[in-house]
This record gives C-alpha cells, structure tokens and sequence, in this order.
C-alpha cells in the first residue's frame, strides 16, 4: 500500500536547542499511526512540520508525496487536523464553525452530516464556549473531517477528558478509520495507542527509539513475565528456581512472585499441580506496552529497575 | 472569494455577539453625540471649533472615533484573543488563505464603522439639521482612508499584544484619549497649550479633520489625508514584518 507519510531524517532546532534530531518514521494509507513519547520529545512538532505549520530545517518530508514546505496549500487541504491548545471563538455557532471551515475547505454543504454523525445535532445552535469538553472534542474531529482529507492528525485528542468521554473517542478514531482515513495519533496515554494503533513510533529526546506494532515494541524490548498466586507459608519454593525460564522467586505479602522468560505460566502451573498445590488466583502478567514504553523513554542514566 | 465572504459574514455576527466593543464603537459615540448637540446646539462661534456649527464638527469627528475604536479597540481585542485561545492555530492548519482572516477583519471594521456612521449621521441630521456630506464621493475616499489606517494600526496591536486583556486596557485608554483630545471632547480652542501639544500627537486629530473637509465641502487637508496615509504605510510596514518573524 502507498506510504501517506514519509519521514526521514528530520530536524528542527529552536534556538540552540536540538528539538528534532534525525526523526523518520512512515505511515502506509489506512493505518492509525501512533506517535508516542513523553512531554518535550518533539511529537508536536513533528506533526506541526508535517502540516507546514513549522519549517522544518533538514529531512525528507513527504504527505502523500507532497513537501509541507513546498506544496504547503496542497497538503493542508489533504490533512484534517485536530491541535493541542487551539479553539474556536466563544461565541461561533456549532453550525456556523462547521459552515465556515467547509467554505474553506471547498466541500460546500458537505458539513451536515458530520453533526449527526458526532453526536452535535442536538447542540447545533449552542456556542462552542458552552460545550462540554467531550462535545468541543467531537467538534473538532468533525471539523478536521469536514474537508474530506485523507490524513486526519489528532494530537492529544483525549487529554482533559473524563473517562467515559475519552472511551467515546476512541470508539470515533475507529469511526475515522472506518471511512478509509488515515490517522496519525500524537499520545501519551499507552492504553490509547495499545487499543486503537495498527503501529506506533516511540519519540525521546528528538529521537525515534522503537518503533513497530504495539505487540512487536513489547517484544523487542522486554520479555519478561510475572506469575503470581498465593501459596501456605509453609509451603516450600525452592523448587521453583529450578523451573526453565524462572529467574528471580520472591515471596511477598500478597503472594508468590516469579519472574523470568518464556511460557512461565504453564511451567509454574505444571510444578505446583505437581506438589499438590492447586492456587485458585494463579495468573500471569505479560509485557504491556506500557513496560516496554518506559523502558524506551527511560533516562540514559537511570535505566527502569528489572 | 466565497470563504472570504463566509468568513466575514461569521466575523460581522461575532461583532454582534460581543458586547464590550458593541458598547463602544455604536452605542457610546452615539449617545455622548446626542448629549452634545443638546449641549451646543447648531449655532457656530466663530472663537471654537474652527468657526463651524458644532453639530457639524462632532459629527465628522465621531464618526471618525467609531472607525478609529474599530481599528485600536475591537480589532486587537479579536486578534489577541484569537491568538491568546488558540483560534489562530486552529486557521492556520485549515486551508485558509493567509490574509483572508485579516480582509474579514478589516471588512468587518469598515461594516460596523458605516453603520455606526449612518447612525451618528442620522442623530445629527434628522436632530439637529446637520450637514449631510456635501462632497460624497470626497467623503467615501477619506472614511476608507481613515478606516485601512486604523485597521491597520490595529492589527499591529493585535500581533505585539499579547493577551485579549492587554489589548482591551489599552484599546480602552486610547478610545478615551481619541474621544477628549482628538476633536470629539473639548474644542481645540479651549485647550490649555500643553493639551493642544498632545492632542497634536494624537492620530483621531487628523482623521477628523480629513474626514470633515469633504464633509463641509472645504477644500481637502493635505496635511491630515498625508499623516493617515503615513498612518496606513507605517502601520502595513509593521504588519509585514511583525508576522514575518512569527
């Protein structure tokens, strides 16, 4: 499939500060793209180059084989983009906003379905200042659709939400992507990718430092697995170092902790099944992306403890 | 075209929608106009406001306050506000072209300053018998001068401001100094010399008197159409430099 992104070597510098060192990453048409990182590693500035909406000073950029710097009108009518810390006027309509970025966009009266379509039918005549933070969020989805792009970036979409209202946006990304639009999602919250990325790229310091498929991220990075269940005080563990795989057995307050490689959890099962110990909470805990998300964007210095 | 027609049109009804610059670029000058041809009447002395009807001389120099509040009031309020809440990001990621916002806006200013203009006019002419413009087409000229010049000027307020609230204080401030000492307060005449100094520095003096020459049907003031085209030339200047280094 045809890349809609293509990113290779860029920079940035602000002042004499390196914000974006060298970034490349690419997005095939379709996919939810997740841009990953912790606050000040480059994400929104790399999505503001993509937009032409900061000039990039070195690197291959390229949005459906157009330069943002070059072809700048050209791309922005082919990305539909939801910004971090932008508004609308307190006092624009939700009707009027949808009218006036189609009249930009070119798409004539095309907006009227999106109100139905985001849930805004019942607020059409209601002024964006008195949405609630959940109806603005939709709106500006709906906005950054009204032009019919064929990238839609989402930068930060769910910060600020409650928890219900940020569920409901995650099931409007799959919406998004249901209509053949490609997504590049700009997050800090794992859960968000882990659920709704098809791939991810993991930003720290200026830098891409893993990047793949949610799954294939936790894989490179971290294989370690914890099996956990409880067990009599009495009851002897020493047998367990000697399970393939097991690296480390603790005992704790909650229970027996064992740690290590491989399928853990039916070796542990098998040994304890073995000995006459049947624990009801057995259970194991794999790598989420979260882990592997740490140990991307953990300091030089100060590697994440085991 | 149509965007910017779109685009002006939701802009014209943002106007509407906020109060505080409603109040005092159509309200205001409209009611401290009434009181003041209550107050002096239509009869001219010829020792204050330049031997002219005062009904005349506040006319022309209000309506050169609302288009002047426009440009150093309403437009930097909206600009710093758009930008301050992030609205001018939010238009700048969109397809729209980049001085389409700025046209809006400066279309808006000449919009609400001919309404409030008619309204003014039409106080002073069915009140008080003022003087309809006796050289229309002179008159037309020197209101969109005066109006570019202080759009101008105030989308460069617009862009150095930071805050909304910044913009409204001084756009405030500036509205009371136009309206004591550019002609609309206290005649020329009766200013104490060092008020007379100041009121020479201040940019309402001359848009009043290049708006009321035509007025009047007087021969034009060189010297006022010269300092408000300076005004526009400075003020563009500023603009383009200033969004330049954005």
């Amino acid at each position: 499939m045809a890349n809609a992104i293509e990113v290779e070597g860029l920079r940035k510098r602000y002042g004499g500060l390196e914000v974006l060192d060298g970034v490349g990453f690419e997005v095939a048409e379709g996919e939810i793209f997740g841009l990953l990182g912790p606050n000040g590693a480059g994400k929104t500035t790399t999505v503001e180059c993509l937009q032409g909406l900061r000039w990039a000073d070195a690197g291959h950029l390229r949005v459906f084989g157009h330069d943002p710097r070059r072809d700048v009108r050209r791309v922005r009518g082919l990305v539909g983009s939801q910004l971090q810390e932008s508004a609308l006027p307190d006092r624009i309509k939700v009707w009027e906003a949808l009218q006036l970025f189609a009249t930009i966009e070119g798409t004539g009266r095309a907006w009227e379905p999106l109100l139905e379509e985001w849930g805004l039918a019942h607020r059409r005549n209601a002024a964006f200042g008195d949405l609630s933070g959940g109806q603005r969020q939709r709106l500006f989805i709906a906005l950054a659709l009204v032009g019919a792009p064929r990238l839609v970036v989402l930068d930060e979409m769910t910060t600020g939400l409650d928890p219900a209202a940020r569920r409901d946006a995650w099931d409007l990304v799959a919406a998004v992507r249901e209509r053949g639009t490609t997504v590049l999602l700009v997050t800090h919250f794992m859960d968000e990718a882990e659920r709704l990325c098809d791939r991810v790229a993991v930003l720290r310091g200026g830098r891409i430092v893993g990047t793949g498929t949610p799954a294939e991220l936790v894989r490179s990075t971290t294989s370690e697995v914890r099996v956990e269940f409880s067990a009599p005080s009495a009851f002897g563990l020493d047998f367990l170092t000697g399970i393939a795989g097991a690296t480390t057995v603790t005992r704790r307050r909650t229970g027996v902790v064992v740690q290590g490689t491989g399928p853990l959890l039916a070796r542990v099962g098998h040994a304890l099944v073995e000995r006459g110990l049947e624990p009801p909470d057995l259970r194991v805990s794999l790598p989420s992306l979260e882990d592997a998300y740490l140990r991307l964007t953990a300091p030089l210095d100060d590697p994440v403890s085991s | 075209m149509r965007v910017l027609r779109e685009l002006t049109w939701v802009e014209l009804k943002l106007f509407a929608r906020e109060p505080m610059t409603v109040v005092f670029v159509l309200v205001l000058p409209v009611v401290v106009l009434y009181v003041l041809n209550g107050v002096f009447g239509d009869q001219p002395n010829p020792g204050v406001w330049e031997g002219h009807s005062p009904v005349d001389f506040y006319t022309s120099a209000y309506v050169a306050l609302v288009v002047a509040t426009m440009g150093v009031l309403s437009l930097p309020v909206h600009l710093a506000s758009y930008r301050e809440g992030g609205v001018l990001r939010r238009f700048r990621a969109s397809a729209l072209p980049r001085w389409t916002l700025v046209g809006a806006h400066v279309l808006v200013a000449v919009i609400s300053g001919l309404v409030g203009s008619v309204l003014l006019t039409a106080v002073s002419v069915l009140g008080y018998d003022a003087t309809l413009p006796r050289d229309w087409v002179g008159s037309a000229a020197a209101f969109l001068l005066v109006t570019l010049a202080f759009c101008a000027f105030g989308s460069f307020l617009g862009l150095v401001l930071r805050t909304a609230r910044a913009a409204q204080g001084l756009g405030v401030l500036l509205f009371f100094v136009f309206m004591m000492l550019g002609g609309a307060g206290p005649p020329r005449e009766v200013l104490p010399d060092a008020m007379v100094t100041l009121a020479d520095v201040v940019p309402l003096t001359y848009a009043a008197r290049a708006l009321r020459a035509p007025w009047l049907g007087l021969p034009w003031d060189t010297a006022a159409t010269t300092v408000m085209a300076g005004m526009l030339l400075v003020s563009v200047l500023l603009v383009a430099w200033r969004s330049r280094s954005e």
